[in-house]
This record gives structure tokens, sequence and C-alpha cells, in this order.
């Protein structure tokens, strides 16, 4: 199928209008909603109530709100993690798996230091173990890509069900350090809670509630802003990102930025895995994590704030908002399903709408069909 | 005991059995990527046709000889329609083909549309009443060794190797074969002698969509054989490696498939046994040795100049003047 059979085609932009890096967005947000009110209508479902409730759950009051944040602060910093790796053109799909080494990390250096630790020595190293766990699961696509240039897509994607399976093992096949031993966690296997002084804190705002693990992810979004756009090694990134063999040429290393890259990504998504446990579960939870999908969501947030750190922290929100809704509506007559859905559609549409922005759809001139008759006339 | 109680022989015949659906799924990477265009959405695919074909399954009744190749054609039609997403993004608007593929996993995969519909089917109470069982074709199927291997199988993987087949024969054998080949290597001098560079993709990207659907039928139709979230369990994304193991070759990919098989059935064929390895390494192992494979074929790949198509993962643009 060629856009020309309809008469238009596409011609590369020459001028970029600054309003795109919003406009498209919005609207390719938007044309996904649309997308998927079409295909709760084909299957007999009501758009208009399912959105409405949605929105409800997601936006319309404190509770709401709250339950929101919640669920934005593991979706900010999966999003960071795709967002910062995706720039230099390397496939990170392991978000997922970096997530759930985080957590198991995190968690286990708060289990490690013990009731004695004040919370702030425990919430730092926890940060610290989460980051470096998340950083080394990634390391591991990023160093066989850079040296043996194997495709990071699928090794990185392996590492996700390794990584689950790990966890798995941790809580319900092994009588790990991890593993509530007493009581009933003898009978039904779960995660031992980090102690109290290790919960990371939740700070209220009138009655909004702020997870520490979300206003540290928003920061470290900045952080990465200023890296990528005021740095040396922001710059080095562009030139790799964009122009391998240049990169080689004017001196720099691409395979030292590729794993680097590698590392800060999956240093995301392990304080992710780690602000999970410490803010809202307290504990390993292998089924909890595997049932969110928070890596993969991070994908479409990446792509949604189109690989800004700082449009991610927002995104992450709006993101964390239909996430939130869909969990909470779950079951009764809601749909199951449809988060994905959303989240695949708005990716798709996403993707769409960058056509936009490279370039413009104009209708071709003349047709041949038209000129020959011209000609012949 | 028989010799066919053998535990080479069990593990042998069970690796045929659990690398069919990555024989399909693959084999239909190949025809798309051979075209010049990279499908991650594999995984969602396989989960599509997985949904389709319980359906049919579990709501028509009749002969398993009339229900089942509905079944099959059900959960090709709705794979088809996944890959045609795909197919129209980054053919047509020629967008980021990883993110595209990507995209599909995650909305026809595990939270997306195969669960939604699963949901709204009512599917997962329970087994599904037509399944595909193993055959004894010929009478043959108690055969020392050659027996439960070759004969014992379902029909599902005779088909697979017809497809095998009859894909390398199209591949390497026709003209058909040629221009495929020819618009993945180097789309201008295809277009420059008339092969339809667009259609070509289309077609086989759609046709690899088709595949995909069969192997999510293997799932839901003989393996598990009933609805559960997620049952592929990212077996499609081990075909996409296997892809690169076969270096783009359907023989050479039938071979890494059973090898995979073999592994992922591991744990059932030891545990039947009552011999104690840690499940959780048994779990771990098919997922350990693609990056293991990946690692090797890829470098040496680079070495010895094999593998890739060279416009794979590139959109097309012809000069416009």
């Amino acid at each position: 199928m060629n856009l020309g059979r309809f008469g238009f085609r596409l011609e590369p932009r020459s001028d970029l209008p600054k309003h795109i890096n919003f406009t498209v967005p919005v609207g390719s947000f938007f044309a996904a909603l649309l997308a998927g009110a079409v295909l709760l209508l084909i299957t007999g479902q009501n758009p208009i109530s399912t959105y409405s409730r949605i929105v409800e759950r997601a936006f319309l009051d404190v509770d709401a709100i709250n339950g929101t944040l919640v669920a934005a602060t593991p979706l900010l910093f999966t999003g960071l993690c795709a967002a910062v790796a995706f720039r230099i053109g390397f496939f990170n799909i392991g978000g997922e798996g970096q997530f759930y080494i985080g957590a198991i990390t995190g968690s286990g250096m708060a289990l490690a230091l013990g009731a004695d630790a004040a919370g702030w020595v425990a919430i730092p190293l926890m940060i610290l173990a989460g980051a470096v766990g998340g950083a080394i699961w990634a390391a591991i696509p990023g160093v066989l890509r850079a040296y043996l240039r194997t495709n990071e897509i699928i090794t990185s994607l392996m590492l996700n069900y390794i990584a689950a399976i790990i966890a798995v093992y941790l809580i319900f096949e092994s009588d790990s350090f991890w593993r509530d031993l007493e009581g009933t966690g003898q009978m039904f296997p779960k995660g031992k809670f980090i102690p109290l002084d290790a919960f990371w804190p939740n700070w209220s705002l009138g009655s909004l509630v702020v997870p520490f693990g979300l206003v540290l992810g928003a920061v470290v979004a900045v952080w990465l802003w200023v890296l990528q756009k005021r740095t040396r090694f922001g710059y080095e990134m562009r030139v790799v990102g964009g122009a391998p063999t240049t990169a080689r040429y004017a001196g720099m290393r691409p395979g030292r930025v590729i794993v680097v890259v590698a590392a800060i990504s999956g240093a995301m998504a392990g304080l992710g895995g780690a602000a999970s446990v410490g803010n809202f579960r307290h504990a390993l939870d292998p089924k909890g994590l595997q049932q969110s999908g928070y890596g993969y969501a991070g994908i479409v947030v990446a792509a949604l704030a189109r690989l800004n750190p700082v449009a991610v922290i927002f995104v992450a929100i709006l993101i964390g908002g239909i996430t939130n809704a869909g969990y909470s509506l779950q079951g009764a007559d809601f749909p199951s399903g449809l988060v994905g859905i959303l989240e695949g559609l708005i990716l798709f549409c996403t993707l769409g709408g960058e056509v936009l922005v490279r370039y413009r759809i104009a209708r071709t001139e003349r047709r041949p069909s038209t000129l020959a008759a011209e000609v012949g006339a | 005991m028989s010799i066919n109680d053998n535990l080479f022989i069990i593990i042998f015949a069970a690796a045929i059995y659990y690398g069919t659906p990555l024989v399909f799924a693959a084999l239909g990477e190949i025809l798309a990527e051979r075209s010049g265009v990279i499908n991650l959405g594999v995984e969602g695919m396989m989960l599509l046709g997985a949904v389709g074909a319980c359906w049919v399954a579990t709501n028509f009744d009749g002969q398993a000889g009339i229900v089942l190749p509905l079944a099959l054609l059900m959960a090709m039609a709705l794979a088809t329609a996944g890959a045609a997403i795909h197919a129209f993004l980054t053919i047509t608007l020629r967008v980021n083909q990883i993110i595209s593929g990507l995209a599909l996993t995650i909305f026809a995969g595990i939270a997306g549309v195969s669960s939604y519909l699963a949901g709204i089917w009512d599917l997962g109470q329970g087994p599904v009443p037509n399944q595909f069982d193993n055959m004894n074709l010929f009478g043959l199927g108690k055969v020392p060794i050659l027996g439960p291997i070759i004969f014992d199988q379902t029909a599902l993987t005779y088909l697979s190797w017809v497809c095998v087949l009859g894909v390398s024969i199209y591949l390497f054998r026709t003209r058909l074969g040629l221009q495929l080949r020819a618009v993945g290597e180097s789309p201008q001098s295809a277009d420059s002698v008339g092969v339809g560079v667009a259609r070509t993709r289309y077609v086989h990207v759609l046709i690899g969509g088709a595949f995909a659907g069969i192997a999510g039928a293997c799932f839901s139709l003989s393996i598990v054989p009933q609805w559960v979230n997620g049952m592929t369990a990212g077996q499609g994304w081990i075909a996409l490696a296997l892809v690169i193991f076969g270096f783009w070759r359907p023989d050479l990919m039938l071979v890494g498939a059973y090898l995979f098989g073999g592994l992922s059935s591991l744990r059932f064929s030891l545990q039947a046994r009552g011999i104690d390895v840690p499940s959780a390494l048994l779990d771990a192992l098919p997922y350990i040795m693609t990056i293991v494979v990946l690692v090797i074929v890829s470098n040496s790949a680079a070495r010895r100049r094999l593998g890739a198509p060279a416009a794979l993962g590139k959109p097309y643009e012809r000069e416009e003047r």
C-alpha cells in the first residue's frame, strides 16, 4: 500500500515548528483514546462510561490522585530507564528485569542493615543498592552489545524472565534471606518486611500524599536532563546515538558510552524497584511485581514524552492515572486488558505522530495518469 | 521397560513437541525479516492466535477434523490483523520498526487485547474440548526409538515440517523467493527492476503474522491446552533469537527450535522421572541459553559476514525526484 495511490505523499520537513513537541504527543494521546473507543464499541462495551470511570478513578478526587501518584512513581523510573537508553539507540527492553533486581537488592540492603540502622542511613543505602543492582543487570546487555555486537533487545528481554525467576525463587522456592520464615510465612510464602525505619516517607501536602520516591524520581529526571544537554558526556551520547562512525573519528569510544548509558538506564529501573519496596510494598513481592508490568509500560511513557527526561515526569503521572484506574476498577464489569490496549495504542499513535514531525503530508500535485491524459490531448 | 521409556528418547520427542510453536513463529519471522522488516510483535501475535483458536475450539461443537482447522484459521486471522498494524506503520508510514513491534506486543499481549478478548469471551474455564492429539501415524507410534520421536507427534508438528520445507523451497528455489530476498538485501535494486518493495514487504509481514498465529494456537490447543493469560511465556522472543541463530534459514532454525524445545521440556521430563534438579534453574535455562547462543552467533556471524538481510530494519524511501 502506498499513500501515493490515494493522492498523498510524505514530504520531508525542512522546518520544525516549536509547538510540535507539545501538539504531537497530545494529539497522539487523544488519537489513541479514540482508537480505543472504537475497539470498545466493536466488542460491545460502552466507551463513554468506561472512559469516564477511568478519569474518575484516576484524577477526580484526592484519593484517586494519591493512588495515581503511587502508580506514577515506578513508571517515572522505568520511563527514565527507557528514555535515556533509547536516546542513543540502545533498545533496553529490560527495564522490567532491572526493576525486579533493584527491588531484590534494595530490600536486601534494608533487611541486612536491620532494625538498628536509622532511616537517614538505611534509605540512602537502599537507593544505592537498588541503583547498583539495576545498573549491573543492564550492563550485561550493554557490554554484550558494545563489545560482542550482540542484539541488546533480545538479551535484555531474556534477562527480564531470568530476574523474575530469581525473585520467585527467593520467596517461593527457597528459605532465602528475603523470605519471612516465621509464623504464617512458613505456610504461605511471602517476603520479610523491612524495618520500620527503612520505610520511605510520604509527604503530606494538604490532603495530597506525595511519595518520597516520586520526588526522588523528579530530581533524578532533572539531573538526567542536565547530563544530556549540558555536559560533555551528553554531547558524546548525541554523537554516538546519531553517528557512531563519526564518534570514533572524533576520538570518542562508542563502546564505553553504550555501557555507561546502559548502566545509567538500568540504575533508573533499579531505583524504581527499590522505591517500590521502600515506599509501598515494604517487602519483596515477586507476584505483585510481575502483575504490574512497570518495565514495559515505561517504554510507553518514554515514547510519549519523546524521550525528554523532564517530560517523563508528567507523562508518568498521566499513564499512572490509567494504571491506577485499571487497578482499582479491576474485576466487577471492567474489561481486563484495557490498560495494556490503551498503552499499546498510545505507543502506536505516538509513532504515527512522529511521522508528522519528520514529514509533511502533501497532496500529490499531478497523478501520472492525468498528466498522460493532458499530454495526449 | 521398553527402549521407548529411555529418558533421552522422551526428551527428544518432547523437544519436537515443545519446539513446534517456535518453528512456526520463527518461520514467519524469517519471511518478514527476509523482506527487510523486523517484527518484535511475535509474542503479541502469538497470544492473539492463541486466544482466537481457543475461542473457536471452545464454542464450536463438531468433529475435531472441522473445528481444529477452523480454530487455526481464526488464529491466523487475528494474528494477521495484528501484523497489519505493524505493516502499515513501518512500511507505509516508515516509523521505527523496533518500537512499533514492541507496541504490538504491549497492545496484543499479556495485559492487552488477548486478555481483553479472553475476558469478554469468558475463556479460561477449563481445558478446550477440541485439542490436537498425538497421531500415532501409520500405527508406527510404538516402534522403537523412531516411533515416539517421529510417528507419534501432533498434526501441528507434521504441518510445521511441510511449512519448513515449503518456505525453504520458496526462498531459495523460486523466482518470488529471489525477489523477496532482493527486497531485503537491496530494495533500490529490486525497485529498479520493477519488484514492488512495499507490496512484497506487506505480503511477508502479513504471512509472518499468520505463522505466529498458528504458533499461538499450538499453546492453546495442544501444549497447555486451555486459556491462561500470557501463556506463551516469552517463547515469541525466543523465536526472534532463533531467526538470528538460524542465520535467517529455515533448516538451521529448525535445529535451534528443537534445541530450545528440549530445554523448555527438561523440567517436565526430569520431574516425571523423579530426578531432583532445582526447578528455578531449569526454568531459567532456555532464557540463559538464548543469551549464550546469541553471543556466540552474533560474534561469528560478524566475522563470517553471514546473516542479516542488508536492508533489515531500514524503511525504504524511493527518491522522489
